[in-house]
This record gives C-alpha cells, structure tokens and sequence, in this order.
C-alpha cells in the first residue's frame, strides 16, 4: 500500500510538518516516478502550446490586471454577482468559514431529492473548494454519499486515496495502480490495462450515477458578476452531466473565483486550459446563468464562501495569491513538488500555490513549514498566468512566521548574531577568524585535494547528509587585496 | 573605467579565488579596480529566511560603500538577485528618502560578473584559455532574476581550448536555494541527486557556474562520491591564459 493511501484527509491543522512528510514521500519511488512522469508530460505540452501564443505575455498581463483589479473590488463584485445570480432565479448562500458551508450544503442535499424525501446521495464534479473544507466527509456524517464523478476523483475516492494535485489529482497513481483499483473497487477482476479499458470501466460505473442521483454538488471555476453566471472547464464530460441532468444542483465556490464581465472570459479561458493541461480549449466549457423552466436543474444554489479569504485579502502584499485561477502550472514546474508529489504538503492545496495559498487560509497558525518548501527558484513564478509572485509571497510569508517566533529561537538567535556581524567590517573579519578556528576539528585531510568537512552539528548536519563541505581557505579575498597593495601585485 | 568589487561575504570567506579572478579579468581588460573594504554582506540570507528586519540596515551600507562608483561588479548572481529586486522596496521600508534615491540612482551601475562583460562592455572573447571538459550549471537567480539568457554559455564558447557540453535540465534548480538546503536538507538532498547525475552524465572534468553557492552545493556531492569533478565559478576559468595554464 501507498504511503499516500494510509492518510486519512488532509488537513493543515493535523499534518506534519512538510519536511517530515517530505522525507516520507521521498522513500516512495513509484509515487516519484509517477508524478515526474506526469509533470514532464504536462510541462512539455504546456510549453509546445504556449508558445504558439504571440501575445502570452500580454495575455498574462491582462490576466494580471483583471484578477487584481476584482481582488480590489471585491465586496462590489460580489454583491453584483449575487444580485444576477438572484435575478436568475439562483439562490445565493454566504458562509464565513467551513463550517457554515458545511452546514449550508448538508441542508439543501436533505430538502432536495424526488418525491419529496431526502437526497442520501449526491453526485460530484471536482471541486477543490469542498475538498478544502472535507464536504465529504461530514455529508457522510450526516448520512448522505457523494459519488466522484471527474475519473481522477473518482480513482481517489475509490482508493481511499486524496488528492495530490489540483488540476490532476490522481497524478500520483500509474495506470497498472488505478487498474487495481477499479478491479478491486468496481469488481471487475478482467479489467484490461489499456486507457480505453479503464476509460469504458468509469463510464459504466459513471453513467448509473448520473442516471440515478437528483441532487449534485460543483465547484466553480468563475463566477460572473455582469451576468450572475457559473463557469466550469472539464475535459471528460462528467462535469457537463452533473450540471444539466440532476433536479438540483448546489455550487460551492471561494469568494475569490468572481470575474467582473463576460467577457473577461476572453483572457482566462485561453490562459488557464494551456498552462493547466496544454490544451487550446478545454474539451467541456459549462456556462449556466440561474434555472430555466424544462431545461436543467429545477433549482439552484451557490454557496459563496470566505473562509479566510478576507484576511488574505487585507493583506496587501500576500493578496496577489487570490489571483489564482487553479491552473496548477506551478505543480509542474515546481522542482520541490516534482521530489515529493502533493500530499506532502499535507493539503489540498500542494505546490508552491500551495505553499502560499494554505498557510493563508490557516491564518497563519498552522502550515508554518510550507513558505519553506521552495528553493525560491522562481519557475512557478515564471509560468504562473496571472503572474503571481509565488517567491515574494513566500518570502513575505517567511517574515510572518518569523515574527511568530520566540526571540530565544534558536535559528533566530543565530540569524540575529550574524546580522550583527555584518554590520561591521570587524566584527565580519573576526568572525571569518573564528569560523577558521571552529571548524578546525572537524576538518579531515585524506586526499590530494586539500581539507574537508563531512560531519557538521545540528541543524547544519543536514548539509553533510549527501555533501561535503571544503574547509575554509588560509586567507580571505580582503587579506590578500590588503597584501597585494591596490596597484597590483 | 573604475569598477567597484562587491565580493560578496560568502566569496570573500570561502572563495576567495572567485574574486582574485574577477580582478585579473578585469585588469587584463584594462579596468581600474576598487575594493571598498567596508563592505560585507548583500542580506540575502536573512531577507530570504524572513528575517526582515535584519536585513534591512545592510542597505544602507552597501550604498554608503558603493556610492558614486562608476560600475559595481558581483561574481553572484543571486546576491545582485537580491539587491535588485528588493532593495528599493527596502529602502523604501526603511523610509529614508535620501537612501531610496541613492539606491535608485546606485542600481543600473551594479552588474552581475558575466553581465558586465557581455552586457555592459559587450564582450564574449576575455583573451582566456581553458583546455578543459566543462558543462555551464544555469543558476535560478542569474537565469530567471537576472535573465543572464547564454551570456555566460557566450562567454564561454570564446575561451580557447575549452570543450562545452551542454547539461541536461539548464533550467532545473540544483537544491540549494540558502537555508532550503539545510531546513528541507532531504527535498534538497534529492534536488542535488539529479543535477549531479547530469553533470556526471555530460563526462565534463569541470562544472561551472556564476554563483559559488550553487556550486559549492555541487561541488559538496560530488567529492563525497569521489567523482573526481570538479567546480569552478566563471570567472576562474575566464581568468585562465595560456601562458599560465591552471
């Protein structure tokens, strides 16, 4: 069994650290291989159909200003959106935190259902947002079964697994692995192995789902404040079921997924199928505006919820992460993610969006690790279509847990010492004295090749792990500059 | 012209070669050359864990060493990173007007090492000679901060003598990234894995780099498998001549 398979749910407040779940996921080489696998194949395809775009950088551009120019007028936005949304015969819900989205959802799904009794069952298209806040989990509670019906959900669901990206939440998994699964699950021992085996296997699984239940549950990918619209991309057609045959249908959605215009559309629909899954177009792009007599749905329900969204937003420099409009790009060109996969970030949200998106909604109490897990590289930064500054964010984020921080702390003591020393050109040259001096007995020299360090103490003993340290040379660069005279040697 | 050295703290203590380098280059290009010895550290290790605050008073420092020079020349990419793209917004935290126009008028005449080569003085050919193996590690900072694009690869391909292959994965972070390495030290671990794969897979005698923290991450791995592959920053290897082969 997958290390990833034994996690119950992932949630923030209960994970580990990410440098612990990390060193557990690294010892995993089939989950490695997989999610290289399946980030190189995205990334490539990402990157072949980006740049057939002349104007991308405009696009991202305009991408940028449309997100943060909402983000700025949000509160606006909203209210509008709620107002068409109304007008259109929607109902609109606010909740404050999970909780109260939790409550909001149970509610609708026991007062919806035929014939007047209760729904104990739902179907669902992705929806990160109810993964955020465990919908599943606490309709179950409440007695009521929610059926995956995106194929990548619903292979997580059937293996008891959870998601570990959020545009490809089963990229964890081969496809021998999710073979098994679906022979084990659906009880299909003869199942073959080629993707129009598993393909036809979830369709008929699907399809009963779809004909049978009433009531479904969506996330949203934008809503539309002009028109009071839902949008929703897909790439097999579930989600398309899910919106138009049930008798009533509740989205769940962030207050942070609201577009301004209609035709804002223009931008994000071309940025967010080409970095998410290096499609022009995605193969199922859903628009529905309120409920129409014979037509879909017969009722309808947004549930708009914060939890802690507002604080984000207070914040002026981590705001810019509302910005994100889930295309994962960021997964993919991530090399920490690639290492480790999405779980080790013990949320949802994995990946450097991740990474600044999940400390913020934990309103900084929890998650502290994750503005650590980067190497501040900057490719997340340079794919993201809306232009977020993922490194500036984290950066910003570091400071935060920082100030939360005992002053005793060691690593903070240190840092405050050599800030010292910098300060001063002679503190600095005895420091580099004393460095000399210190490292002294841990310096073997066993080779041609000069003396080395290959045990260092605490915290620094994860450098010599994997990796050798030089010992510091006899004479600084400023030593011999000294010597030298300023007219050359 | 009068060019300005910031050595960077970390080259200073512990590469002091790279420097040396930086000014037989330079002088053998006919530059005069100035090492403030007031000058210590960038403050890219505190800013970068989230020790602002500490951070903050080397600004004002690195104006006060640097101030009025003609051109100030970094053989570290992620340190001019870091000056670059965060000390106008810490001036401007710090709120001093004099110090955020200082820096303002201060930051086009600091230079990465290959950039003031390639960009500023446009050169590729420095007169070196190198007859070497090499592959060229693209450091994050230099590629993506700096946008160095084949600058350096440029400078390299000019030197006589030397054979370049190209590394699989340019682009892909080796791990380091400051106290990434030692707080996430087995994600780091696994990171440094591949790029050392790769750099043994090109059968280079020699990886290079612009930024000695990379390569001293590099260089860590590849004597503790005792690959006999070694490291050395761009400008060793622009320094070299063929009257005195290194």
């Amino acid at each position: 069994m997958s290390r990833a398979a034994e996690l119950t749910v992932l949630d923030p407040t209960t994970s580990p650290a990410f440098p612990v779940a990390a060193k557990t996921m690294l010892r995993d080489a089939q989950l490695r291989k997989n999610v290289r696998h399946a980030t190189e194949v995205i990334q490539n395809k990402r990157a072949r159909v980006v740049g057939e775009m002349p104007d991308w950088q405009q696009l991202r551009e305009a991408g940028r200003q449309i997100r943060t120019h909402t983000m700025a007028n949000l509160d606006f936005y909203l209210e509008e959106f709620e107002r068409n949304c109304t007008k259109a015969g929607g109902v609109v819900h606010w909740a404050r935190d999970s909780a109260e989205a939790k409550q909001i959802v149970t509610a609708l799904v026991k007062a919806s259902g035929s014939g007047g009794e209760g729904a104990t069952e739902v179907i669902k298209i992705k929806s990160m947002t109810t993964e955020e806040i465990h919908l599943n989990q606490a309709l179950e509670a409440a007695g009521i079964h929610a059926y995956e019906t995106d194929l990548a959900e619903l292979i997580i669901q059937l293996g008891h697994d959870q998601p570990s990206h959020i545009v490809v939440p089963a990229l964890h998994k081969n496809r021998q692995q999710i073979r098994e699964i679906f022979q084990r699950e659906m009880n299909l021992p003869e199942l073959g192995e080629k993707p129009e085996d598993l393909a036809d296997a979830a369709r008929r699984f699907l399809r009963e789902k779809f004909l049978r239940v009433k009531t479904a549950v969506s996330g949203a990918n934008f809503l539309i404040a002009e028109t009071g619209g839902v949008c929703i991309v897909e790439s097999e057609g579930n989600g398309r079921m899910c919106l138009t045959l049930p008798e009533t249908l509740i989205t769940v959605a962030g207050i942070d997924k609201v577009l301004p215009r209609f035709q804002d559309l223009e931008v994000v629909l071309q940025l967010l199928p080409r970095s998410a899954t290096g499609e022009r177009m995605n193969p199922y792009n859903s628009i529905w505006t309120g409920v129409h007599e014979g037509d879909g749905p017969r009722s309808f329900h947004v549930v708009l919820m914060d939890n802690a969204r507002t604080e984000v937003l207070a914040d002026e420099e981590g705001r810019q992460t509302l910005n994100c409009i889930r295309c994962g790009a960021c997964q993919n060109a991530c090399p920490v993610y690639r290492q480790t996969g999405g779980h080790a970030y013990g949320s949802v949200y994995a990946g450097p969006i991740g990474a600044i998106l999940t400390p913020q909604l934990q309103k900084m109490h929890y998650a502290q690790s994750l503005p650590y897990a980067s190497s501040l590289c900057g490719a997340c930064y340079e794919v993201c279509p809306v232009k977020i500054n993922i490194p500036e964010v984290l950066i910003h984020l570091r400071n935060k847990v920082v100030e939360q921080k005992s002053s005793l702390d060691p690593e903070a003591l240190a840092m405050k010492t050599m800030a010292l020393i910098f300060r001063s050109e002679k503190r600095f040259r005895a420091a580099q004295r004393l460095g000399r001096i210190a490292e002294a007995p841990l310096v073997r020299r066993d080779g041609q090749d000069g003396g080395w360090i290959g045990w260092l103490p605490g915290i620094l003993g994860g450098w010599t792990q994997v990796r050798d340290l030089q010992e510091m040379p006899k004479e600084t660069f400023r030593d011999w500059w000294e010597k030298r005279g300023s007219r050359g040697n | 012209m009068r060019v300005a050295l910031f050595i960077t703290c970390y080259n200073d203590t512990l590469f002091p070669e790279t420097g040396k380098a930086v000014v037989r280059v330079l002088e053998r290009l006919g530059h005069t050359v100035e090492f403030p010895a007031g000058q210590t550290c960038c403050g890219q290790m505190h800013w970068n864990t989230g020790y602002q605050t500490e951070a903050l008073p080397l600004v004002g420092r690195f104006v006060a060493q640097f101030k009025g020079a003609e051109a100030v020349v970094v053989p570290s990419s992620s340190c001019v990173a870091m000056i670059r793209d965060h000390y106008p917004k810490m001036a401007a935290e710090i709120g001093d007007a004099k110090l955020i126009q200082a820096v303002e008028e201060l930051l086009p005449r600091v230079f990465e090492f290959s950039e003031f080569l390639t960009k500023r003085l446009g050169l590729e050919d420095v007169g070196a000679y190198y007859p070497h193996r090499v592959t060229y590690h693209a450091s994050c900072h230099g590629l993506r901060n700096l946008g160095l694009g084949d600058g350096p690869q440029r400078l390299l391909r000019a030197v006589r003598g030397i054979d370049l292959v190209e590394i699989e994965g340019l682009e892909q972070c080796c791990g380091f990234g400051g106290t990434f390495a030692v707080k996430n030290a087995d994600v780091s671990s696994a990171m440094l894995a591949e790029k050392t794969t790769a750099v043994l897979n090109t059968g280079a005698e020699a990886c290079t780099a612009c930024d000695n923290s990379c390569l001293m991450h590099i260089q860590g791995a590849l004597h503790r498998q005792r690959t006999g592959v070694r490291t050395v920053h761009l400008a060793e290897i622009l320094a070299s001549e063929e009257a005195v082969p290194r």
